[in-house]
């Protein structure tokens, strides 16, 4: 249980995360892994956002946000949407499997997408196995804290 | 008055940290008036053995450049910690891994196979790789063990200040020991000198533009550059944005070449890359998830240009294991 | 606040919702180590007015200056709390909730993976709250003039129930007369009200009302500012007739020699180079057709000028604009038929007798070209006649939306041609809509009237005969899907029934920085609950401009519109979110990257100072600026990095 993979979610509030609570509200069970933060628009979500769940111990990051044209701040999906590809291109230089970081939309109706969405991808990323950024470097070259 | 106890060290570096020192000119005769050098390796004829002998915190200031590569570095940067009274992590290795610290993208394994295996001037049928240990008649010859990570000094050590720069602004370098030798109360230990607070753009007189779009990104070698405009409106990618302010643009101004970032992150900001992406991407000029794929695709080497001297104080800090 | 955090943490139960499932004392006693916490309790219903009392004097007694709840989604409950911590004199922002019950014990099967999830979604909140700010709504006052634009129904409506408030209100119609589409009906189902007898007293009374100002011949030109406080620009064009002077004789168009197709009328009668658009417009005084006019073209001719009266013919004038300042901005914009490549599919412009749908308004319209009665291109009435639903809808390939008045205004058709000329009618539809009231109604006394109502879609509208009856005649050919068979149906006209299209050229949406759908419909703040709210706000929806619809849900929603735009009015004062943008001007080096991103320009550059400033008033707080300012300058409140460092710490720590 506890070596159940760990995934950070960030959620937009109009659409997605409106859309995970009606996952809840409809009670269609998914995995705990997914641990959900929310921001008013997914073009705040920023790659720092993505690097520090990777680097806080994350196994994978989920990024949703409302379907193109959907936005409720008119167009900061599509921003997400730059960032994440050109994100997700250097994280391949740094050796990260392609599909630990994904970007769906998700709409504020779509409860039992999100749900299905939470436990195809933590599957997907337990097929990759923990990623444990947190143990980079050599503890004994290190300065300890 | 007694002169200032100083001491300098190069770690993994390339020794032109050393030469902007003395790069003050004539007032390196002001600087050898005020101060008494304990060790110099790059200037003047010190052992290790004789900073082993001095009592601690005897050096009242050591600029220790270069990053933490190999057991020595890592050995010689807690000597001068325990030596020395205020350590400043001087350049871009010591601040932040610099160049050296790119290596971070490759595993120690790939790194001495690339270079003593592969790379085509090498004759190596065998295979042989350094060894750290080596039984010869005398005895056994050691050298130092290369880590399988780059780390800037304060991984290693605790450092008081740091001096930012590849290398750092001579006039920056001045500026520091003016101060420390006049005695001018320093700031809080933890704190950058020697540059601004702001990112480079701020001192930038480049037109840009409030509509900035990005189509495709244009490299240096293939692009006419035009010395008035911001890179970032040319389609290059340009620091400036994430990094901070201080090194004279040498760069950007003299050179007319977008910043490549040596003086590390202005206060406030996390990551150069992500920073990086967050900005340039944002105005992509493409809503195809395909057209932004090929617009990220004139981009080689992200990695490279965001994090050339920043990689060892970066968010994930070295390739996946 | 200055002083040190101190965190009062209340884990609700919501009976057992929560409770049922998460092991509440534990998430509560877990809560205790976390720095920063004072107090951490778990109660049955935290939302309960006892729940909220025991917030508020927690507050008062240990002197809590931050609180967490978790309980249910901050969508549900978030408001509430907030009340009761500035209830207690503790700022709104200083709450934070985190959301136990949506996000977990409604999902998660494993009592024991709901309990840890629970932990490490309260532990991210309260490490969160630690790093909040306390931040202030301010208010702005809100000017009580309305701006319309479009002259349809729609907005005639929505202009009408501003004025009557006693508000002021300017109706914007780029055409030279208001009334739209609706002007230009014959008969409106399923009543069969005639339809210029219901409109044009309405057209009137916009007219001559004291607290409107009509404004034909115009296009808003420029929209700035936000809710309460638009400052608008509106471009009028030039009509060459001064309107102060006309009074409407009509000398001028009987004088004038040239004619051209009349737009009104489809193209199917003349009108002259200057004109009024119809017997009944509003205003009713003409405008010169600078394209049209010979004098305009050769120098020559001024007959108008010569035989008007009262010297109101202005050659001379040139197009201006005019700044208007208002507080709420009604869209009513409507539609326009389906125009694509389906009419020219089933024959239009090919087939003199293939009609559309409003061509054959204007040909049975008493006023129309051939004075209501339907005639064929020869002359001779139709003795029967085929009506085409779903023209370019319903279709992958055209539109694939519904367009909700097609199948009754096509139901109206047969009535009206049968009632004529007592042709025999078939209808092909795909499936039959009727869902309005009365409109089940209508069908059913269509079918009665003895239309053949054919279930299939047209496959295709040809002259070429197979046999003698087909002689000379457009052949139907479509699928009785009921019938399982396929017809060849000969008539003498075709009317083709096209659905609704958005404005394509309409720059409306862009100036008010609305979002439009992909079919360039106004997107509706929430389909359901906010149906004629917009994104941006104090900009509201009325009619078609919104999505297709019939003339009853036009008037209603533009009456809805009204009275979002006067319930803004009456209130006086809106109220900023506080949640904004802010960019440090201490850290800003001035790149410029963040002004364009802005969806709601609230960002702009001052070349003074070299930074960039946002006018938090237009904010909305999205934080696409945060996210993309490299420098760390620009910030989202109360979504800080630090708070969703904060944040991302906390869920992942168990």
């Amino acid at each position: 249980m506890t070596n159940d993979p760990k995934i950070v979610a960030f959620l937009c509030h109009w659409c997605s995360y409106t859309g995970a609570d009606l996952a809840g509200t409809s009670r269609i069970k998914y995995t705990p892994a997914v641990r959900i933060v929310r921001v008013m628009c997914s073009g705040r979500i920023e790659p720092s956002f993505v690097l520090k769940a990777l680097k806080e111990g994350a196994d994978g990051v989920l990024i949703c946000g409302c379907h193109p044209g959907d936005c409720h701040y008119q167009e900061g999906n599509y921003k997400a949407l730059r960032r994440f590809h050109m994100l997700k291109e250097m994280l391949g230089q740094f050796g990260l499997e392609g599909d630990r970081v994904r970007l769906e939309w998700v709409s504020a109706s779509e409860g039992d997408r999100f749900a299905k969405l939470a436990d195809s991808f933590t599957e997907e990323i337990r097929r990759l196995g923990p990623l444990a950024w947190k143990r980079v470097g050599n503890e004994s070259e290190r300065r300890v804290a | 008055m007694s002169k200032l106890k100083v001491a300098v060290y190069w770690a993994a570096s390339c020794g032109g940290c050393d030469v902007a020192i003395l790069d003050i000119h004539e007032k390196v005769l002001a600087v050898n008036e005020a101060c008494e050098f304990f060790l110099w390796p790059i200037a003047m004829d010190f052992k290790y053995a004789d900073v082993e002998a001095l009592p601690d915190k005897h050096i009242d200031l050591t600029l220790f450049n270069g990053a933490i590569r190999n057991s020595e570095n890592k050995h010689i940067a807690e000597l001068l910690r325990r030596k020395s009274k205020v350590l400043v992590a001087f350049g871009s290795c010591a601040h932040t891994g610099g160049i050296p610290a790119l290596a971070n993208l490759y595993s120690k394994d790939q790194i001495f196979h690339r270079a003593y295996v592969e790379s085509p001037s090498t004759v190596n049928p065998q295979g042989t790789l350094p060894q750290t240990a080596t039984p010869v008649t005398e005895g056994e010859l050691t050298i130092p063990t290369m880590f399988d990570h780059v780390y800037s000094l304060d991984q290693v050590v605790d450092v008081e200040y740091y001096v930012p720069g590849c290398p750092p602004n001579p006039e920056r370098i001045w500026e520091v020991l003016f101060a420390v030798v006049s005695g001018a109360t320093l700031p809080p230990p933890g704190s950058v000198i020697g540059a601004g607070e702001r990112a480079l753009c701020d001192s930038c007189g480049r037109k840009r533009t409030e509509d900035k779009r990005i189509t495709g990104f244009n490299r240096v070698a293939t692009t006419p550059l035009d010395p008035d405009i911001c890179f970032l409106d040319q389609g290059l990618i340009c620091l400036g944005p994430v990094t901070r302010d201080g090194c004279g643009q040498q760069c950007v101004k003299a050179s007319n070449m977008p910043c490549r970032g040596c003086y590390g992150l202005p206060p406030g900001i996390t990551d150069q890359g992500a920073k990086m992406i967050a900005a340039v991407a944002s105005v992509i000029d493409a809503r195809e998830p395909e057209d932004i794929r090929k617009i990220v695709a004139t981009l080689p080497d992200q990695a490279g240009y965001y994090y050339r001297f920043s990689m060892s104080q970066s968010m994930l800090g070295r390739k996946k294991a | 606040m200055s002083h040190e955090p101190r965190i009062g943490v209340y884990v609700c139960h919501c009976g057992v919702n929560i409770a049922g499932v998460v092991d509440v004392k534990r998430v509560a006693a877990e809560m205790a180590s976390e720095a920063g916490v004072v107090l951490s309790r778990e109660y049955k219903f935290m939302c309960s007015t006892p729940g909220q009392e025991m917030i508020i004097d927690d507050i008062q007694s240990h002197g809590l200056n931050r609180v967490v709840v978790a309980a249910c989604s901050p969508r549900m409950h978030e408001g509430t709390f907030q009340g009761a911590c500035r209830k207690a004199g503790v700022n709104a922002y200083f709450f934070q909730m985190a959301n136990i019950r949506e996000h977990d014990s409604w999902v998660t099967l494993d009592k024991e993976e709901a309990t840890r999830k629970a932990i490490a979604l309260t532990r991210a909140a309260v490490r969160r709250v630690r790093n909040h700010e306390p931040l202030e709504t301010r208010q702005v006052e809100v000017r009580k003039e309305v701006l319309v634009i479009g002259g349809g129904i729609a907005g005639i409506e929505a202009a009408l129930t501003v004025a009557e408030s006693g508000n002021h209100v300017y109706l914007v119609e780029r055409e030279p007369t208001i009334g739209g589409h609706m002007a230009r009906f014959d008969k409106t189902f399923p009543t069969l009200d005639c339809s210029a007898c219901i409109l044009t007293p309405k057209m009137n009374a916009v007219g001559s009302h004291p607290n409107i100002t009509l404004m034909t011949s115009c296009e808003v030109e420029e929209v700035k500012g936000f809710v309460g406080n638009f400052d608008v620009k509106v471009k009028r064009k030039a009509r060459y007739v001064d309107h102060d002077k006309c009074t409407g004789c009509g000398a001028c168009v009987e004088k004038c020699p040239v004619k051209v197709p009349s737009e009104f009328d489809e193209g199917l009668s003349k009108r002259k180079a200057i004109y009024t658009p119809f017997p009944q417009a509003v205003p009713n005084k003409p405008v010169i057709d600078r394209a049209a006019c010979t004098y305009f073209r050769t120098g020559k001719c001024r007959l108008c000028e010569r035989f008007c009266e009262p010297k109101a013919i202005a050659f001379e004038q040139q197009e201006s604009t005019q700044e208007i300042q208002v507080g709420a901005i009604i869209v009513a914009t409507g539609f326009e038929f389906y125009r694509g490549e389906a009419l020219s599919w089933y024959g239009h412009g090919r087939y003199p007798n293939v009609i559309t749908a409003l061509e054959f308004e204007r040909l049975n319209n008493a006023s129309g070209p051939t004075e209501g009665v339907l005639r064929m291109a020869d002359g001779r009435v139709p003795q029967s006649v085929a009506i085409l639903h779903c023209i370019g809808s319903r279709d992958k390939n055209y539109q694939e939306y519904c367009s909700r008045v097609c199948c009754m205004y096509s139901l109206k058709f047969a009535h009206l041609v049968k009632e004529k000329t007592g042709a025999e009618v078939f209808e092909f539809y795909i499936d039959m809509r009727s869902p309005g009231k009365g409109y089940e109604e209508f069908h059913d006394r269509i079918r009665e009237e003895g239309a053949h109502l054919i279930r299939g879609k047209v496959g295709e509208v040809t002259d070429l005969a197979v046999n003698p009856e087909e002689q000379g005649r457009l052949i139907v050919v479509a699928e009785d899907t009921l019938a399982g068979s396929r017809l060849r149906v000969p008539v003498d006209m075709v009317v083709l029934s096209p659905g609704l299209s958005a404005h394509r050229d309409s720059k409306v949406a862009q100036l008010l920085k609305c979002a439009v759908d992909k079919n360039g419909f106004f997107i509706e703040k929430h389909p359901k609950l906010a149906p004629v709210d917009t994104a941006t706000d104090g900009v509201f929806l009325a009619g078609c401009c919104q999505g297709p619809k019939d003339i009853p849900d036009t008037v209603a929603q533009s009456q809805a519109a009204a009275a979002k735009a006067l319930a803004l009015a009456t209130r006086g004062v809106v109220e900023a979110e506080g949640r904004t943008a802010c960019i440090d001007p201490e850290v800003c080096a001035g790149c410029k990257l963040c002004v364009s991103l802005c969806p709601y320009k609230a960002i702009s550059f001052d070349t003074a100072k070299e930074i960039s400033v946002v006018n938090e008033v237009l904010c909305k707080g999205c934080g696409t600026c945060a996210a993309a300012c490299p420098s760390g300058a620009a910030q989202a409140r109360h979504f800080k990095d630090v708070h969703i460092f904060n944040e991302i710490e906390g869920v992942l720590a168990l």
